[in-house]
């Protein structure tokens, strides 16, 4: 099954029956990543790594694989064997008919920003058959010394700060660190310096250029009560929305979410770790982590919302029924 | 605001059983400090929340707090006199209120988590 990049049709057209199962194999959520294509400037999802059968990439194009929420030294019962997974995941991506250019990792590499897990993660990481692997920090990477444990591992232009930027075939890609700044009682912000930071780096970037953002927490507010959200997004999205593509990598929230606004369209990753409520599940009340019964984790989040946003769309948001 | 006396994160098996524990003083004199009794206030740290939200102590009052999620947290202060660590399941963190105030904390982990404690002479 591919998605043409010329395929005008509406999105949820998109899902034939074959995707639709693919889609439904999605529940495998654990050691799975996504596959990201960009293609004539526009970055889709071809799937996951557990899919089954992927889409294929056309060729030339740029192929990353975003993973995310790794949680590197949680070992409790959601899930006692994170590394595990990851490697799961890593042995998937090894797989793929089309090598990925680079790594991107959403975040939460750690689970309590030790160094003994960040060096766990990043000698797991080295085993990736790929070029590099960027990363942006989540909360349990930034605890008791803010990121600068993350640093020590992960300062990936060797400026010390956890906010970045690269191209690669055309492609503008910036990382950002949405989870240290905040206010007691609200969302986790960019802040003041990072957002200039990012005007002054889009200032040197055509309009046309397709920009691919980084970050762990969504960039939009999926459920403010749990702190799922960037305070200060307005404030980065009114700097992104003037580019023709710009599309949002986020982890966090532990599960597939979409949205789309004008050229702009955001995607939360699912986890390498522990599954999590839906926002604001009715029943749980608090975002942590989920137990299954046994031989259930690997199938439990059969909810992937995988999304194909085409460029200049005005909202192409796909959500995918469970496949139990 | 406040100067604290003590301050402590630390893991369970470091706590012992409320038994009394030896540490060395400033100036290396062994002196004997008493661990948590059981009267201390303790703020339960469960699904996402300090429970009690707010707390009221006399001056001189020990305050400990206990994580029992599976995720980390912090008791951060808003005026950094509080300070754990990440506290892990079970970590447990105290602090003790030599004066009066009113100090506000929050997890610096998941800054929607806030708290209180009241310090009063009455």
């Amino acid at each position: 099954m591919s998605i043409d990049d010329t395929d005008k049709r509406d999105p949820e057209k998109l899902i034939d029956p074959d995707r639709r199962k693919a889609l439904g194999c999605l529940s495998a959520w654990t050691g799975a990543a996504v596959v990201w294509t960009v293609v004539g400037g526009v970055p889709r999802a071809l799937g996951t790594t557990h899919a089954g059968s992927l889409a294929t990439a056309s060729k030339n194009a740029l192929t990353f694989v975003q993973i995310s929420d790794t949680h590197i030294g949680f070992h409790k019962e959601a899930n006692p064997d994170v590394v595990g997974s990851l490697r799961h995941a890593i042995a998937d991506i090894h797989s793929l008919a089309q090598s990925p250019a680079f790594v991107v990792h959403t975040g939460d590499v750690s689970h309590l920003s030790k160094p003994e897990e960040f060096g766990q993660a990043k000698e797991i990481l080295a085993e990736l058959h790929v070029d590099r692997v960027h990363t942006v920090p989540g909360e349990h990477d930034a605890i008791d010394d803010g990121v600068n444990g993350y640093l020590k591992f992960f300062d990936h232009d060797g400026k010390g700060r956890s906010w970045y930027s690269f191209d690669q075939s055309g492609v503008h890609f910036i990382g950002l660190n949405n989870v240290l700044d905040f206010k007691k009682g609200t969302l986790a912000a960019l802040g003041d310096e990072q957002l200039a930071w990012l005007k002054s780096d889009l200032a040197r970037v055509s309009r046309s250029t397709p920009i691919v953002v980084l970050a762990h927490i969504p960039m939009w507010t999926v459920y403010a009560p749990w702190g799922w959200g960037t305070a200060d997004s307005a404030a980065a999205m009114s700097l992104l929305r003037p580019f023709g593509s710009v599309t949002v990598l986020n982890g966090h929230i532990h599960q597939v979410l979409q949205k789309v606004e004008g050229h702009v369209a955001l995607h939360t990753a699912m986890s390498l770790a522990y599954p999590l409520p839906t926002p604001g599940q009715a029943g749980i009340g608090e975002p942590g982590p989920l137990k299954v019964p046994a031989g259930e984790l690997g199938k439990l989040l059969g909810t992937r919302q995988l999304s194909v946003v085409r460029g200049r769309q005005a909202l192409a948001l796909i959500d995918t029924p469970l496949d139990r | 605001m406040i100067r604290a006396k003590s301050c402590s994160s630390t893991r369970p098996s470091m706590i012992g059983s409320l038994i009394a524990v030896i540490v060395g003083s400033a100036i290396g004199t062994p002196a004997v400090l008493a661990a948590a009794a059981p009267s201390t206030p303790t703020v339960d740290i469960t699904k996402f929340a300090f429970t009690p939200t707010e707390i009221t102590v006399a001056p001189g009052s020990r305050i400990l707090w206990v994580n029992h999620d599976e995720v980390p947290h912090t008791v951060t202060g808003d005026d950094k006199h509080l300070a754990s660590r990440g506290m892990d399941t079970d970590d447990r963190y105290e602090h003790v209120f030599a004066e009066e105030g009113d100090y506000t904390y929050h997890c610096a982990v998941h800054p929607f988590m806030i708290g209180v404690v009241h310090v009063r002479k009455d």
